[in-house]
C-alpha cells in the first residue's frame, strides 16, 4: 500500500475545526452568544469538544452526495417500476402517512433547532457538528417528502401533511414534543433531541420500523430510513459526546443534565408509543415486535451505556422500568385508541387480521390472549353487526405527552386499571397518564399550563367549528382520508389496481 | 449485569459487502443477525473494524469513513483512527 | 421550581381556563372496567347547572351506550366517585351542587359489569 502523503485524521479534523473563531472586541462575548448561560450549565473550555467521528466538512459533503445518489437511485426505479404495487397491502400504507405527518415535520424542527444552536454555541467544534446536523435534517425531510410523493399520487392521507402535522389531535403528540424541546434552551434541546431522543431511541424508529418496510416490499422507504438513519449514527455519537463533554466540564452540570435526561427520555417514551403501533399493528408483516426491539435497543443498549456513564454520577433514566413493563401493552394500547378514534384520523385503521393476530399472541404471550384479543374480537362482532366501532365523543388527553389517557397500572400487575394521575396548579386541574408524565408536569407547570391540547382546543372553539365534519375540514382532511380500512378508497383502489393487472396478464406478477 | 455489548448495522447490499465481511473477520465469535434490509453484528465487548482488512476485500484504498454510507446504526463509543473503527464501552 | 428564562418573567398563559369554554366547563368520565370504549376517559363540555341525571340519560349514552353493557346497568347499584371520592350524587341536583368542577373526573362503577365476556374490555 502506497504511503498516504496527507494528514492523518486526527490532525486533519483539529485544523479544520479549530482557530476559527475569534474574540469579540466590541460586544461583549455573552451579548455574542447569549444563550449560553441562563440554564446553569457551566462550560470552560469548549476546546474539550470532540467530535467522535472527526468529520471534516469536505468529507461530510462527498459523503453525503454519495447516500443521495444511491437514495434518488433506487427512488427513481420504484417509480419508474411502480413499486407501490409490491407493497404487502394497501393496509401497511397507513403507517407511511403517519410518517409523513407525524416525523418528517419533527425532521424540519430538527434542522431549525440545530442551526440555532450551530449559530448559539459558542464551540466552534460544537458549531460545525450542530450545522452538518442540521443540513442533515433538511436532507431527511427532503427525501422523505420526495419518497412518499410517489406514494401520494395513489393512496389518500399524504396530501398535506404539514397542515395536519400543525392542527391535528394525535399529530400534537410529536408537534408537542419537539415544540418542547424548542422552547427549553440550547443545551435542554441537545440533551433531548441528540441524546434521550436520538441515542436512547431512536433506533426503535428507524431500525426496526424501516427493516419492516423492507419486510413488506417498499424498498423505497427502507432506502430513505437506512439512508436517514446513517447520519443518525453521526447524531447518536454527537448525543454521547455532548452529554460526556457537558458532565466533565463541571460538576454541577450533572444534576441538572440528569434532570433533562429524566424528563426527555420520558417524552421520547411517550411519543414513540405510536411507533409501537406502527410496529406491531400496521405493518402487515412485522420481523420484530415492539417488545424485541425494546429489549435490544433499549435494555441492552442503554444498559452498556447508563453503566458507562455511572463514573460520572448518571442514572438511568427516572421510570426506565415502568417503560420496560409496558412493554407487553404499548402498542396494543396505542393501536386500540387510533382504532376507536380513526374517523377524525389522516389514516385508517381495522381489526388485524386472524394471522396477524396469532403473530400478536406469538410475540406476546403473556398479555394479548387474555386482555387485548377480546377487545379486537369484540370489535370484530360490532363490525359484523354493521356498527362498527368508533368511540362517539373526544378522549381525555395528558396534558404533557397529548395521547388520550390509554396507559395502566402494569407496574403493580393491574394492566386494565388506568394510571390518571392528577395535580393542582393555581386553583385548576391538570391530568396526566402516569408519574412519568405528572413529574414533568410539576417540575415545570408554567410551561404545561399554556399546551394547546386538541380536545380542549376544539372545545374551545378554535378549530373550525363545532361538529366533526367542521374540525377534519379544518384539519384539510378528505372524507376518505380517516375511517375504517375496509371498504376505503385505498382498499378498493387496492383491489383494482391488482384485479387489472391479473387481467392484463402482466409477466411479472404471481 | 452481564458485559456491555457493542453492535453496528449495516445495510445489507453490495456496497456494504466488504465492511461486513471485513468485520465477519477481524472480530471472531461476533454474532451475526440478517434482518430484512440489515445486517446486525454484536460483541461482547468492542467491536474493530480494520482499515486494512477492507482494503485487501475491497481491493483499492479505502477511507475508513466511507462506512458512513453503509452505517445503519452502532452501539457504544466510537474510536475512530486512520487505520481502525473501535466500538468500546468503558 | 421557576423556569430558567433568557429575558424576564416566564409569561403565564392558563390556557383551558373555565373562563374559556363558553360558560361550559370539561367534565370527564369514564367507566371502570370498560377499556373496549378505546382505553381512554371521555371529556365532556357541560353547563355547570345541568342537572347530574342530564349526565345519565342525555351525555353518556352517546358515548358509553355504544357498549353492550350499558343497557344490562342496574342504576340501583352505581357507583361514583368524583375527583377520586366516593360519593351518591343528588341525580335532581346541578352537576356543580354535586361537586363536580372544572376538569372534575368522575368514575362511573358499576359492580358485577365486567366488560366483554368478563375481561374488562
Amino acid at each position: 500500500m502506497a504511503v498516504k502523503k496527507r494528514l492523518n485524521m486526527r490532525k486533519r479534523y483539529e485544523l479544520l475545526t479549530r482557530g476559527l473563531a475569534w474574540e469579540p472586541s466590541y460586544q461583549p462575548r455573552e451579548k455574542v452568544f447569549p444563550y449560553e448561560d441562563f440554564e446553569g450549565i457551566k462550560i470552560t473550555d469548549w476546546d474539550k469538544w470532540e467530535d467522535p467521528f472527526r468529520l471534516t466538512a469536505d468529507s461530510y459533503w462527498k459523503y453525503q452526495a454519495e447516500k443521495d445518489k444511491k437514495l434518488y437511485a433506487v427512488m427513481d426505479s420504484f417509480a419508474q417500476n411502480d413499486g407501490f404495487l409490491n407493497v404487502s397491502d394497501a393496509s401497511y400504507i397507513n403507517a407511511l402517512k403517519i410518517f409523513i405527518q407525524g416525523v418528517s415535520p419533527l425532521e424540519y424542527q430538527a434542522h431549525r433547532g440545530f442551526a440555532h444552536l450551530a449559530r448559539q454555541f459558542a464551540g466552534e467544534g460544537a458549531q460545525i457538528a450542530c450545522q452538518m446536523q442540521s443540513i442533515d435534517e433538511l436532507r431527511h425531510i427532503q427525501t422523505q417528502i420526495h419518497t412518499i410523493s410517489n406514494y401520494n399520487k395513489y393512496f389518500t392521507g399524504m396530501h398535506d401533511p404539514f397542515h395536519m402535522h400543525d392542527r391535528v389531535w394525535y399529530l400534537s403528540v410529536p408537534k408537542s414534543f419537539m415544540d418542547d424541546a424548542r422552547t427549553a434552551g440550547p443545551f435542554e434541546f441537545i440533551t433531548s433531541i441528540s441524546f434521550s431522543f436520538e441515542y436512547l431511541l431512536t433506533n426503535l424508529l428507524f431500525v426496526p420500523f424501516m427493516s419492516g418496510a423492507a419486510h413488506n416490499g417498499d424498498m423505497s422507504t427502507v432506502t430513505f430510513g437506512f439512508s436517514a438513519q446513517s447520519d443518525e449514527s453521526r447524531h447518536m455519537t454527537l448525543g454521547l459526546g455532548i452529554i460526556k463533554f457537558l458532565l466533565e466540564q463541571h460538576e454541577d452540570n450533572v444534576p441538572i443534565v440528569q434532570k433533562w435526561m429524566d424528563k426527555h427520555f420520558w417524552r421520547s417514551y411517550r411519543l414513540l408509543g405510536i411507533v409501537s403501533a406502527m410496529q406491531d399493528y400496521m405493518l402487515t408483516e412485522s420481523p420484530l415486535s415492539w417488545k424485541e426491539g425494546w429489549k435490544i435497543y433499549f435494555e441492552d443498549n442503554a444498559g452498556a451505556l447508563f453503566n458507562d456513564l455511572s463514573r460520572y454520577g448518571i442514572k438511568m433514566p427516572k421510570f426506565h422500568e415502568v417503560a420496560t413493563a409496558e412493554a407487553d401493552h404499548l402498542s396494543h394500547q396505542v393501536y386500540s385508541v387510533f382504532y376507536a378514534f380513526s374517523h377524525a384520523a389522516g389514516f385508517q385503521t381495522t381489526v388485524p387480521s386472524a394471522k396477524k393476530m396469532d403473530w400478536l399472541s406469538e410475540k406476546y404471550p403473556d398479555t394479548f390472549d387474555k386482555y387485548y384479543r377480546p377487545r379486537w374480537e369484540m370489535w370484530a362482532e360490532m363490525e359484523k353487526e354493521g356498527k362498527r366501532f368508533f368511540n362517539g365523543g373526544l378522549p381525555l388527553d395528558c396534558q404533557v405527552c397529548q395521547i388520550p389517557m390509554v396507559f395502566t397500572d402494569v407496574v403493580n400487575g393491574n394492566p386494565m386499571k388506568p394510571t390518571h394521575r392528577v395535580s393542582e396548579y393555581k386553583g385548576d386541574k391538570y391530568h396526566t397518564c402516569s408519574d412519568g408524565c405528572r413529574d414533568i408536569f410539576e417540575n415545570e407547570p408554567e410551561k404545561y399550563v399554556q399546551a394547546l391540547v386538541p380536545p380542549q382546543q376544539i372545545f374551545q372553539g378554535n378549530c373550525g367549528g363545532e361538529t366533526i365534519p367542521d374540525v377534519l375540514n379544518w384539519y384539510h382532511f378528505a372524507a376518505d382520508d380517516g375511517g375504517e380500512y375496509h371498504g376505503s378508497t385505498d382498499e378498493k383502489n387496492w383491489k383494482k389496481w391488482h384485479g387489472e393487472q391479473s387481467d392484463s396478464g402482466s409477466q411479472e406478477k404471481a | 449485569m452481564s458485559k456491555s455489548k457493542t453492535f453496528i448495522i449495516f445495510q445489507d447490499n453490495a456496497d456494504a459487502r466488504p465492511f461486513i465481511d471485513a468485520v465477519e473477520q477481524d472480530n471472531p465469535d461476533i454474532s451475526i443477525d440478517y434482518q430484512p434490509g440489515m445486517v446486525r453484528f454484536e460483541n461482547e465487548g468492542e467491536l474493530i473494524i480494520r482499515r486494512e482488512t477492507v482494503e485487501e476485500i475491497i481491493g483499492r484504498e479505502v477511507d475508513l469513513q466511507e462506512i458512513h454510507v453503509h452505517l445503519v446504526s452502532i452501539g457504544g463509543n466510537i474510536e475512530e483512527d486512520d487505520d481502525y473503527i473501535r466500538l468500546v464501552w468503558n | 421550581m421557576a423556569i430558567n428564562t433568557i429575558n424576564g418573567e416566564y409569561p403565564e398563559i392558563i390556557r383551558d381556563a373555565v373562563e374559556n369554554f363558553h360558560g361550559n366547563q370539561l367534565v370527564i368520565v369514564d367507566w371502570e372496567n370498560h377499556r373496549g370504549l378505546g382505553g381512554a376517559p371521555n371529556m365532556f363540555p357541560l353547563p355547570p347547572d345541568m342537572p347530574f341525571k342530564a349526565l345519565i340519560a342525555d351525555v353518556l349514552p352517546g358515548v358509553f351506550g355504544l357498549h353492550a353493557d350499558w343497557e344490562k346497568i342496574d342504576w340501583a347499584t352505581v357507583e361514583w366517585t368524583i375527583d377520586g371520592e366516593e360519593v351518591t350524587p343528588n341525580l335532581d341536583a346541578s352537576l356543580k351542587e354535586n361537586g363536580v368542577g372544572h376538569k372534575s373526573f368522575i368514575w362511573l362503577k358499576t359492580p358485577g359489569l365486567l366488560g366483554y365476556k368478563g375481561t374488562l374490555n
